[in-house]
């Protein structure tokens, strides 16, 4: 259950103006509304995308989480990376890594393929 | 005939979001065929669009997730995301509650969908509009289906979600469109986005245009998770429409835009 309330947390924060407002001024006043682990909310109180992407939480939530502490998109692609790195491959769910080159290596290889096709 | 019009599109947050960093040709081509979409729609002589689309936990949690929702409200607002990040200004889309409790309780005949009268629209409805109906003047009815927090809805009752959208459609006066948004193989929000399987989702594509049935709903959740990702489980609502037209489809763009992290996508379908 904590891995659901913790995207519970990060879900109502995305919704609810006031209580992000909230959680701006005081992490912790929020946090203890929740039932997380430690280091679950250790992962919120640091902004710990890397960690809580590990976790499982899923990217749909934990996207409008790092936009609403002002990642970049490409930062917040790379912190994800870093998380698995430090903490291992992701515990849970369905936002797991599949491996990727990267879009600009992957848009590549896409046009090349097309060129190729178009010749032959 | 009051099903007018359907048809697919894509409707990743990056297709507004880093519009910038796209290939200015590819990018140009892909906005022209979905504001072509729009023409077409109007053109058709729609009162009312029903979109069909996979929210991201902006309405919809694991607290109470329903399988298939659809909004009964007369207005909408989005988008539920930072609008200078997705880069669409916020608005109160027109709804029509009448209509929608009217195809609702037509659609329940066959499928037990969730109603909803309050609906914060997010990318999946909000970047679709925004270049399908900019002046945001055709009233929306917004339908769901759970793509993300699994279980999800077997293919192919996603099917007959759309065959009751359509009898739900054919069951008013009103001309009505119909486009559902998504897909189709992508990896969004992970350090994967960007990736696209083109050959898997050209063969998605060929099966839908082609009206087959059988083909259509013979992926496994597996199979999708493998070869498209989680972000595949969207081709549900592409399933919905086919099932709704009923005929043969069109493909008016459809090449792989990796920093928008998903195909670009704009087809019709015939309504037979």
């Amino acid at each position: 259950m904590s891995l659901y309330e913790t995207q519970k947390l990060l879900y109502h924060l995305n919704r609810e103006p006031k209580l992000k407002a909230s959680f701006l001024e005081d992490h912790d006043a929020v946090l203890q509304e929740y039932s997380l682990t430690e280091e679950e909310a250790g992962a919120v109180r640091d902004h710990d995308i890397g960690l809580l992407y590990v976790l499982g939480v899923n990217g749909q939530i934990l996207m409008h989480f790092a936009a609403m502490l002002g990642i970049a998109w490409g930062d917040y692609l790379q912190l994800m990376r870093d998380g698995v790195e430090r903490h291992g491959p992701v515990r849970a769910g369905v936002y797991k890594l599949s491996g990727y080159e990267g879009v600009d290596a992957h848009d590549r290889a896409l046009r090349e393929k097309r060129n190729q096709k178009a010749k032959g | 005939m009051p099903l007018v019009y359907a048809g697919v599109c894509s409707h990743g947050p990056g297709i507004t979001a880093r519009s910038d960093q796209a290939d200015p040709d590819t990018r140009d081509r892909f906005y022209g065929a979905l504001r072509a979409m729009g023409d077409e729609i109007r053109a058709s002589g729609a009162e009312l669009l029903v979109v069909v689309a996979a929210e991201h936990f902006a309405n919809f949690f694991m607290n109470n997730m329903p399988a298939f929702a659809m909004g009964m409200a007369d207005a909408y607002e989005g988008p539920i995301e930072d609008p200078d990040w997705l880069k669409i200004a916020p608005v109160k889309v027109p709804g029509d509650a009448e209509a929608s409790h009217s195809l609702i309780s037509s659609v329940l005949e066959s499928v037990d969908v969730a109603y909803a009268e309050e609906w914060k629209f997010d990318h999946g409805i909000m970047v679709p509009l925004h270049f399908l109906t900019p002046a945001y003047d055709l009233p929306v009815v917004p339908c769901n289906i759970n793509c993300q927090g699994p279980p999800l809805t077997p293919l192919y009752r996603a099917w007959a979600f759309g065959e009751a959208l359509r009898s739900a459609c054919d069951s008013t006066p009103r001309n009505i469109a119909l486009v559902g948004t998504g897909g189709i193989s992508h990896w969004p929000a992970t350090p994967d986005s960007g990736k696209i399987n083109e050959p898997w989702d050209r063969t998605f594509m060929d099966r839908w245009v082609a009206q087959d049935k059988e083909a259509l709903l013979s992926y496994s959740d597996a199979d999708i998770y493998r070869d498209a990702g989680q972000g595949g489980f969207e081709i549900r609502t592409y399933i919905a429409a086919a099932a709704a037209a009923g005929g043969m489809g069109k493909i008016a763009f459809l090449e792989p835009i990796p920093i928008f992290a998903t195909m670009g996508v704009v087809a019709s379908k015939a309504v037979t």
